[in-house]
C-alpha cells in the first residue's frame, strides 16, 4: 500500500506539477496522451480471454482471485442484518473449508461501515462508498461531508465516484481538485488516511481515450486505485476497459515510480471471467499487480462461483449451490 | 509469486496419422512411382508419416484425371458445383479440431494460430467461392465466362491448408479441375483434405494432390496439358516457374515474397501498434509472405516504441506449437532454421544490434527466438532480404515522404502497414505505397473477399475477391 501521507506528492509525480498547474494545461497534456485504438484494445482483450488457466494455475488463480474480492451490497434496501451476513461470508466465504482465504474486502455504503467493521474487525478491510455514489451529483461540502462520515465511522476505503458531467464537458480541473480534496478528506486524525479509490463509470465515458484520460487524471491527483464502474450503469467492467487503465498504471509507474491499483467492477460473475482478468494484469501490467494491494474485484455474486470452481478441483466434482451459503 | 500457466496441451488423439501416404489421383490414394520421402514434426523432429513422390508419370497420370473430369465438372450448374463446394466448407467445419491439429503437428504452428485463424479462413474461403459458383455471370468479367482447365497449383509449408484453400476454392467454382502439389515438408492436411473430397463425394478427378519436392512441382508446372498455374513460394522458384511457362499460353499468377514496410507514425495508437508490429512479425513465426518485417518508425517515438516493444516482446510464449497457451511455434524446417540463423548472422556483422527476450528453447526442434535488430538502415542486408522467420528490421523516418520512399525502395511489394490516428495520412499513405495490401492500423487481416497480391518481386496476379476469380476465367484479366 503505498504510505505517502496525501496532498503531499511522490517524489516522480513532481515533474508532473507543471501538468497540472491549470486547466488548459492539464488539457493538453491529456489529450497529448497516446489514442487508443479501438479495434485494436478490443482485439488485444480478446487474445489475452483465450489463454488456457489449468490445473495448479487454476488453482493458484481461483485462491487469487477470491482473496481479490471486494465483496459488495450497494443497495437501498440494505439493513444491518444483511450486511453483518455479508461480512461474516468475507470472514469465511467457504464454511466447508477452512483453507479457503478470506476476500480483500467488504464494500457498502458509509452508514454501514460500524455494522461491518463490528464483525471482521480488522481481519478483512471495510470499503465504503462515498460522494454521492452512484451519481456524484451534490455539492462539494455534501461529497466532503459523505467521505469524512465514512471515514470516522472506520472505513479503511474509500470509494468515490468522479463527476463524469465535468468530465464529459472538459472541466478537468474541476474532477482533478475534486479528487485532490477527497483524498484530503480520507485522512484520519493520526496521519494515515483511507486507501481512495476513485470511480470513473466507465460506460458513461464511453471511448478508451476518454479511459486513458481519466486514468491520468486520478493517478495524477492522487488516486491510490482507479476503478471501473459503480455497478449501476451498464456496460459496467468490461476487459478492454481495463486493460487500458492496466496500460495506464503500468505506465504511471514508469513515469512516476508510483504504483496505484486497478479494480474492475460491476458484470464479473464467473470465475472463468475473472481468470481472464487476472492474465491481462500479468501480462499486460505485470507480476507485481498480481495481489490484492493492487488489483481487485468489485462483485457480489463473482464469490460463489469461484468457490464452486475451487471444490470442483479440490473434489473433482461439482457441487450444487445449495453448497454455498447465500451472501 | 509468478503467473505460471501450466501446460494446456491439446489433445493430438484426434487425429489418425497413418504410417505411409500415397497420391490422391481421379478419387483414390495410389502409390507414386518415386522414393518415398518422410514429413517431421519439427516441434520434435519426431518422423510422422512415409510420404509417396510422385514422378512425372504420376503427374501425367493426375493431369489426365484432371482432364477427364473438367468435361463434366466444367459443364455441370454453377449451382450444383456450389453444393460440392458448401458441402466441402460443412466438413471443414466440422473437422475442424482435427486439421488445426495435424496442421501444428505437421508445420509447426502454435494451434492457438492453426485453430483461430488458419482453418476458419480456410472454410470461409470455400463457403465465400461456393456463392460464387452460380453467379459468375455478375463477377464483371464479362457475359458467361467459361473455366480455363486444368489448373496445377504448387503451394508452400507456412500456411499448408490456407493456402491449398486460396487455390482450390476459386479454380473449382470458376469449372476448373486441379492438380495440387503441396509443399514436401507439410503435406499431411492436403492429404487430409483429399479424404474430405472423398467425403463429400466430389467426383473423381475434380481434386488430385501429388506430393512431393521441387522434381515433382516442376513436372506439374511444365506439363502441356496444364492450362493454368498458380504458385505460392519464394521468388526464386517463381522466377523459375516464370521461365518454364513463357512461351507457351498458360495463364499464370505468383505469389512470391516480401518485405513489408510497417509504418509507425509519431500519433499513432501506441499500445496498438505495438501490437500490430508483434503481430505483423511473430505470427506464424514470421513464416509470412506478408510478414511486417521491416519496422518504419518515426523518429520522435522511436525510443518509446521500442521500449514498448521490447517489454510486449517479453511476454511472448515460445514453445509447444499444441500448447493452447503458445504464441510463437516452431520454425518449420533445419533448412529454414540454417537460412534465418544466416541471415541473422549477417545483420550481426554488418553492425546492426541484436535483440531477443529472455526464452528458454526446447531442446529439441527446430527453434528461433523472436528478435529485433535495431540500427539497422536500407543498406543493410537483413533490410532488403526476406528472412521469413521471427526477426525484425528496425528503422526509423523523420516525415512522412521519407517513409514512403523508404517503404517503396524494395524489390518486394506485397504489404504495407501504416499506424496513425490521422485518417488522412491513412489515405495518403494508401495512395503512395507500392503494395498488394495496405493496411491501416492493423496488420495480417485475411478475408476470402478482399485481392491478395503482389507489385514487382512479389509476383503478379490476384487471389481473392472478385479480381482472384478473374484469374480462373477465360478472358478474365488477372
Amino acid at each position: 500500500m503505498p504510505t505517502t501521507a496525501p496532498n503531499e506528492p511522490a517524489p516522480g509525480l513532481a515533474s508532473f506539477s507543471e501538468v497540472t498547474r491549470d486547466e488548459s494545461a492539464l488539457r493538453r497534456f491529456l489529450h497529448g496522451l497516446p489514442g487508443v485504438d479501438q479495434v485494436g484494445a478490443e482485439a488485444r482483450a480478446a487474445g489475452l480471454g483465450t489463454r488456457s488457466i489449468k490445473t495448479t494455475a487454476k488453482e493458484w488463480a481461483l485462491d487469487l482471485a477470491i482473496r481479490m474480492v471486494d465483496l459488495t451490497t450497494l443497495e437501498g434496501q440494505d439493513t444491518p442484518g444483511k450486511v453483518r451476513a455479508l461480512a461474516a461470508k468475507a470472514l469465511r466465504p467457504d464454511p466447508a473449508d477452512p483453507s479457503c482465504p478470506s476476500v480483500a474486502a467488504v464494500c457498502v455504503y458509509g452508514d454501514m461501515v460500524s455494522e461491518v467493521k463490528s464483525v471482521v474487525g480488522d481481519a478483512v478491510n471495510v470499503a465504503a462508498v462515498a460522494t454521492a455514489f452512484p451519481s456524484g451529483r451534490a455539492a462539494m461540502d455534501i461529497k466532503l461531508a459523505d467521505t469524512r462520515d465514512a471515514v470516522e465511522a472506520g472505513a479503511d476505503e474509500i470509494d468515490m465516484v468522479i463527476d463524469r458531467g465535468a468530465f464529459l464537458a472538459g472541466r478537468y480541473q474541476q474532477v482533478f481538485d475534486e479528487i485532490v480534496a477527497v483524498k484530503a478528506a480520507c485522512s484520519r486524525p493520526d496521519g494515515s488516511h483511507a486507501h481512495l479509490k476513485v470511480i470513473f463509470e466507465t460506460g458513461e465515458l464511453q471511448t478508451y481515450d476518454n479511459v486513458r484520460r481519466v486514468s491520468w487524471l486520478a493517478m495524477l491527483a492522487g488516486a491510490d486505485f482507479i476503478k471501473t464502474s459503480t455497478g449501476k450503469v451498464q456496460p459496467a467492467a468490461t476487459l478492454p476497459v481495463t486493460l487500458v487503465m492496466l496500460e495506464a498504471v503500468r505506465d504511471f509507474r514508469e513515469a512516476t515510480g508510483v504504483q496505484i491499483g486497478v479494480k474492475p467492477a460491476g458484470g464479473i460473475r464467473t470465475a472463468k471471467d475473472a481468470i481472464k482478468y487476472l492474465v491481462m494484469v500479468n501480462e499486460i501490467a505485470g507480476e507485481d499487480w498480481l495481489t490484492p494491494d493492487w488489483f481487485r474485484f468489485g462483485a457480489s455474486t463473482l464469490l460463489n462461483d469461484l468457490l464452486m470452481q475451487r471444490t470442483k478441483l479440490t473434489t473433482g466434482r461439482y457441487s450444487g449451490p445449495d453448497y454455498f451459503t447465500l451472501d | 509469486m509468478a503467473f505460471e500457466y501450466a501446460p494446456a496441451p491439446e489433445s493430438r488423439s484426434i487425429v489418425d496419422i497413418k504410417p505411409s501416404y500415397g497420391l490422391f489421383v481421379d478419387g483414390e490414394f495410389t502409390d507414386g512411382n518415386g522414393a518415398a520421402f518422410k514429413t517431421i514434426n519439427p516441434a520434435t523432429e519426431e518422423t510422422l508419416a512415409e510420404i509417396a513422390e510422385a514422378d512425372e508419370a504420376d503427374v501425367d497420370a493426375a493431369v489426365k484425371a484432371a482432364r477427364r473430369a473438367f468435361r463434366s465438372w466444367s459443364r455441370m450448374p454453377g449451382r450444383e458445383r456450389a453444393k460440392y463446394l458448401f458441402r466441402i466448407a460443412r466438413i471443414l467445419q466440422e473437422r475442424s479440431r482435427e486439421l488445426a491439429v495435424l496442421e501444428s503437428i505437421d508445420n509447426g504452428k502454435p494451434i492457438k494460430e492453426s485453430r483461430d485463424v488458419d482453418v476458419p479462413t480456410v472454410a470461409a474461403h470455400f463457403f465465400y467461392h461456393a456463392g460464387w459458383a452460380d453467379k459468375l455471370d455478375h463477377a464483371g468479367l464479362g457475359p458467361d465466362p467459361q473455366p480455363l482447365g486444368v489448373a496445377g497449383q504448387v503451394i508452400p509449408w507456412n500456411f499448408p491448408l490456407l493456402m491449398l484453400a486460396w487455390k482450390v476454392a476459386p479454380a473449382l467454382a470458376c469449372g476448373n479441375t486441379v492438380v495440387l502439389k503441396p509443399a514436401e515438408t507439410t503435406p499431411l492436411t492436403a492429404l487430409l483434405f483429399a479424404e474430405i473430397c472423398q467425403q463429400a463425394d466430389l467426383p473423381p478427378g475434380v481434386v488430385n494432390i501429388v506430393t512431393g519436392a521441387g522434381a515433382t512441382g516442376q513436372a506439374l508446372v511444365s506439363h502441356p496439358d496444364v492450362d493454368k498455374v498458380a504458385f505460392t513460394g519464394s521468388t526464386d522458384v517463381g522466377k523459375a516457374i516464370a521461365r518454364a511457362v513463357a512461351g507457351s499460353d498458360k495463364k499464370v499468377t505468383l505469389e512470391l515474397g516480401g518485405k513489408a514496410a510497417n509504418i509507425v507514425f509519431e500519433d499513432a495508437a501506441l499500445d496498438q501498434a505495438v501490437e500490430g508490429i508483434v503481430g505483423g512479425i511473430f505470427f506464424n513465426q514470421g513464416h509470412v509472405c506478408c510478414a511486417g518485417s521491416r519496422l518504419l518508425v518515426q523518429e520522435s517515438v522511436a525510443e518509446e516504441v521500442l521500449h514498448r516493444l521490447k517489454r510486449r516482446m517479453s511476454t511472448l510464449r515460445v514453445g509447444d506449437p499444441l500448447d493452447k497457451n503458445t504464441d510463437v511455434g516452431a520454425i518449420n524446417s533445419a533448412e529454414q532454421l540454417a537460412r534465418i540463423t544466416e541471415l541473422s548472422g549477417i545483420g550481426d556483422a554488418e553492425g546492426a544490434d541484436r535483440w531477443s527476450p529472455d526464452c528458454e528453447l526446447p531442446a529439441s526442434g527446430f527453434w528461433f527466438p523472436p528478435t529485433l535488430f535495431t540500427g539497422v538502415t536500407q543498406a543493410h542486408r537483413i533490410a532488403r532480404e526476406e528472412i521469413f522467420g521471427p526477426v525484425l528490421s528496425v528503422l526509423t523516418f523523420r516525415t512522412p515522404s521519407e517513409a514512403i520512399e523508404k517503404a517503396n525502395n524494395t524489390p518486394y511489394g506485397l504489404s504495407a502497414g501504416v499506424w496513425t490516428e490521422k485518417g488522412s495520412r491513412i489515405l495518403h499513405m494508401a495512395d503512395r505505397l507500392r503494395a498488394g495490401v495496405v493496411w491501416a492500423n492493423t496488420f495480417n487481416k485475411f478475408d476470402p473477399t478482399s485481392p491478395f497480391g503482389g507489385y514487382q518481386e512479389s509476383g503478379y496476379g490476384r487471389e481473392g475477391g472478385r479480381q482472384g476469380l478473374a484469374a480462373y476465367l477465360k478472358g478474365g484479366q488477372a
